[in-house]
């Protein structure tokens, strides 16, 4: 059992380890890779924290976390009482705790970060989070009285699950409509079991609707009905958090061969639809051997990392720029080097070459070389003149990032957009241009994180009560 | 969960599924489409509105058993559920008043083209059915279609019914002997909207087809219904499903549809051999075109 020993000796404690699957089991199935810290490492972990009068970690979190606070009841084995504290900010612990960069967000922030490895913040916030759902801790949170006022939410993600649930326990009666069959967002179709297993998101749901929230799944708002008809429908405010949900192709030839995936085709198959687990689901997968995903970011990682569990031979990540450039978590690069994935830097693929069949066998890559910095303030990647090579491939996976789509955007009349199709909102209320009409997530910014999508959320819920209890105009 | 009020075969390997969903029949139109989940395990299958009731809510999809989820549609009760049907999917045909319109419908092909015929005929169009089937007892609607069209036309591939021949040998001759068409819907087998909009090139009649790539989400999101429409890459889910047919490139749609066609057939064998599942004798007995049952 540990005591609070003084600063010196704590500082003295070695990071925890997550304990993990190893590299070679995890390949071969898809359960999560890390196992979660135990209880004793959570409590020692927890005893590295100098409680920081102004705890810079704060700052880094984009929905100030009392990051102090709770590692303090972990400290007191509060574990439950821990979890809640950070529930007063961020109503998604367990799904921020294991996807979360917290190396760039709270984490790096950390006074411990300087000399020696930050506090495991992100384990920690996994561990309450998960204590308290395994052990049937979870409250169901107390509701205001009924207001009598009607929001709808529009697109399931994290940033409108947190709107739903801010909103509910002011008294609000909030209906949430997914054009999917399950809620989540990224979170059920994109982030692969392996990283995020369903059920924890699952759970999340379960308390919201527990809470009061409605769930309508299956239902495209701008086909079923538009935005303007949810206010005749009877709705006070709307939130959109529709996501950046339109995937990038490259535009060279041969897209159109089969066994070339846009991610989030290849990831819905996978995680939404459980392509993976062939004995009891239905819908089909391209299983390659040789699979290229062509990209640097989460998206690609998740990608690459699936092929070697649907049994690839060879994996490989085919990005333009260089590894210091690659905009995936460390972890998720870490992860993915040492499940065997192969890394091909500084390539850019320039065609695709089909068999008779019409399906991907070989790719035409090009090299290239970093040149000066563009507007992204990275070194613009240049082709190498004459270093054409071919790859043998049999599944391509195309994850180069996302647009917004265009289905709200298209059908509500007077709803402002930026020149790439995303919503313009004042950053303070995430109002958008129409009176009671919100967004926020990545149909506002782009493709972000799911904390930046939660933390809009949270502003978002704000503004809407506030509009709803200065009576909002029918 | 939706609820399924009937679900009667009409046709040898072909079942009228209707279900009820009075919010999405409100808001849909003719060349619609929705996509249904029969259950938990299941495929996002699309499938092509065929009528809608709006008294009573009621949406017709009509459906030919191909693969396993179009087998396992045929075991939903009357008055049973599926897990999901979300739509109205995808734009709704372009309708106006041309004057004279006509609509080609092959095989499954006829129920998607009875909303558009009764679409074009309320815009006030003269409008020509053609429909057709590879024999007469796979011939479905020819009352409906006869009740909205101004000319109707029947053909089977045998002979067995109407006109011997092709839906597109019908057309020719009526744009040979100077029907005055303006304007040409045709859905069905996609060698067959292939031949309707080569010959309708010659006579420069616009031409507009359904396709019908394999889609997961509909919504635009996944990409994978993608299509070559006039060099360029389309969505169908969302751009579509109606497209421009002088300018499809069909071999790249033919050759995409049968991406998954060894673990479909393996999917399939495995339902027939499962004796739990209700599979009807009909269903039981399925092949797959050219091949005979081991
Ligand atoms: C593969 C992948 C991995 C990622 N990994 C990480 C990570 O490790 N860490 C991290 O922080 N971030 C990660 N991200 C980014 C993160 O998931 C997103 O930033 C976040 O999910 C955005 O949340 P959102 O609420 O804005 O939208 P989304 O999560 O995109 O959800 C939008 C929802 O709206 C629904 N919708 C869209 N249109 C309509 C409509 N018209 N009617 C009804 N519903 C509609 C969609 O179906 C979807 O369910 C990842 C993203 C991807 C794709
Ligand atoms: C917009 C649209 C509208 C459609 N309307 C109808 C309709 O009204 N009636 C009807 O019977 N069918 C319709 N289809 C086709 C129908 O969706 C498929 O027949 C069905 O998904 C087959 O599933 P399965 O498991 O039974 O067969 P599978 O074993 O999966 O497939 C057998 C064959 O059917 C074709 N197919 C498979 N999946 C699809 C798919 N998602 N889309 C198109 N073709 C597919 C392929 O060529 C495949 O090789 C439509 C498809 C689209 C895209
Ligand atoms: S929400 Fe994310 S950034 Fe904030 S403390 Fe938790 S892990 Fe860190
Ligand atoms: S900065 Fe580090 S040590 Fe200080 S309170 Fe935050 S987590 Fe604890
Ligand atoms: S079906 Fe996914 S984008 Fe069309």
């Amino acid at each position: 059992m540990i005591e609070k020993i003084e600063k010196k000796e704590r500082m003295k404690i070695k990071r925890a380890e997550m304990p993990a699957q190893k590299p070679e089991d995890r390949v071969r199935n898809f359960n999560e890779v890390p196992f979660g810290l135990t209880a004793e490492q959570a409590i020692t972990e927890a005893a590295r924290c100098l409680e920081c009068k102004k705890a810079p970690c704060i700052d880094g979190c984009p929905v100030e976390v009392d990051i102090p606070g709770f590692i303090n009841l972990i400290l007191e084995k509060d574990f439950a009482g821990a979890a809640r504290k950070i529930k007063q900010t961020n109503s998604l612990p367990a799904v921020c705790g294991r996807v979360c960069p917290q190396e760039e967000q709270c984490e790096i922030k950390c006074v411990l970060a300087k000399k020696f490895k930050p506090v495991a913040i992100g384990h920690l916030e996994r561990f309450v989070a998960d204590y308290e759902r395994e052990n049937n801790l979870v409250q169901i949170p107390a509701v205001a009285a009924p207001t009598g006022k009607k929001v709808a939410i529009v697109g399931s993600g994290p940033a409108g699950l947190t709107v739903a649930g801010d909103l509910i326990k002011l008294g609000h009666d909030v209906t949430v409509f997914e054009a999917l069959h399950k809620p989540g967002g990224v979170l059920v179709y994109g982030i692969p079991e392996f990283r995020l297993p369903k059920n924890i998101v699952q759970a999340e749901c379960d308390v919201l609707k527990d809470t009061g929230v409605k769930f309508e799944n299956s239902t495209v708002i701008g086909k079923m009905e538009t935005i303007d008809e949810l206010f005749e429908m009877g709705f006070d405010a709307i939130f959109i958090g529709t996501g950046a949900g339109l995937p990038n192709f490259m535009g060279i030839p041969g897209e159109q061969l089969i066994g070339i995936y846009s991610a989030n085709e290849y990831l819905t198959r996978s995680n939404l639809m459980r392509a993976f687990d062939e004995n009891d689901y239905d819908t089909p997968i391209i299983r390659g051997k040789n699979v290229a995903v062509l990209g640097g970011g989460n998206t690609a990682m998740d990608a690459v990392r699936t092929s070697k569990r649907l049994g690839a031979d060879h994996s490989y990540i085919v990005y333009r720029r260089s590894e210091a450039e690659m905009p995936a978590r460390a972890e998720e690069i870490h992860h993915a080097m040492e499940e065997g994935i192969e890394f091909h830097m500084l390539t850019t693929p320039i065609k695709f070459i089909g068999d008779d069949q019409g399906r991907v066998v070989q790719m035409e890559c090009l090299n290239m070389e970093l040149g000066p910095p563009d507007d992204s303030g990275r070194r613009r990647p240049v082709p190498i003149e004459g270093s054409n090579f071919i790859m043998d491939v049999d599944l391509v996976v195309v994850a180069i990032g996302n647009s917004s789509n265009p289905l709200i955007q298209s059908t509500t009349p007077g709803l402002e957009t930026n020149r790439w199709g995303n919503i313009t909102v004042n950053p303070d209320t995430m109002q958008t241009s129409r009176p009671g009409v919100y967004a926020g997530g990545d149909i506002v910014t782009g493709g972000a994180t799911v904390i930046l999508a939660a933390g809009a959320g949270k502003k978002a819920a704000r503004a809407i009560h506030t509009y709803l209890s200065n009576g909002a105009p029918k | 969960m939706p609820r399924v009020v009937d679900n009667i075969q009409i046709g040898p390997l072909t079942w009228k599924m209707r279900v009820e969903v009075p919010r999405l029949v409100a808001k849909a139109k003719a060349g619609q489409f929705v996509i249904i989940r029969v259950n938990e395990q299941g495929e996002r299958v699309p499938m092509s509105i065929a009528g809608l009731d709006g008294e009573q809510g009621l949406l017709t999809v009509i459906y030919q058993v191909v693969g396993k989820t179009s087998a396992l549609m045929t075991t939903v009760e009357n008055g049973g559920e599926i897990s999901d049907c979300v739509g109205p999917l995808g734009l709704a045909s372009h309708v106006e008043n041309w004057g004279t319109a006509c609509v080609v419908g092959g095989g499954i092909g006829i129920a998607p083209v009875y909303p558009i015929a009764q679409a074009y005929k309320e815009a006030g169009n003269k409008v020509i059915s053609i429909i057709g089937a590879r024999s007469k007892d796979i011939l479905f609607y020819q009352k409906e279609h006869g009740e909205v069209a101004d000319e109707l036309y029947v053909c089977t591939d045998d002979g067995s019914e109407g006109h011997h021949g092709f839906v597109s040998d019908v057309l020719v001759k009526l744009l040979k002997d100077g029907a005055p068409i303006k304007m040409i819907m045709a859905i069905g087998p996609v060698p067959m909207m292939r031949v309707v909009a080569k010959v309708t090139k010659e006579f420069e009649v616009p031409t507009w087809v359904s396709l019908n790539p394999l889609m997961v989400d509909g919504t635009g999101m996944c990409g994978g219904c993608r299509v070559t429409v006039g060099g360029e890459t389309k969505f169908a889910c969302v751009d579509g499903p109606d497209f421009d047919g002088h300018l499809v490139d069909f071999d790249v749609l033919t050759s995409r549809l049968n991406a998954y066609k060894d673990q479909e057939r393996k999917a399939m064998k495995k339902l027939l051999e499962d004796p739990n599942c209700r599979l009807t004798k009909a269903v039981r007995e399925f092949t797959y075109p050219g091949e005979n049952k081991a």
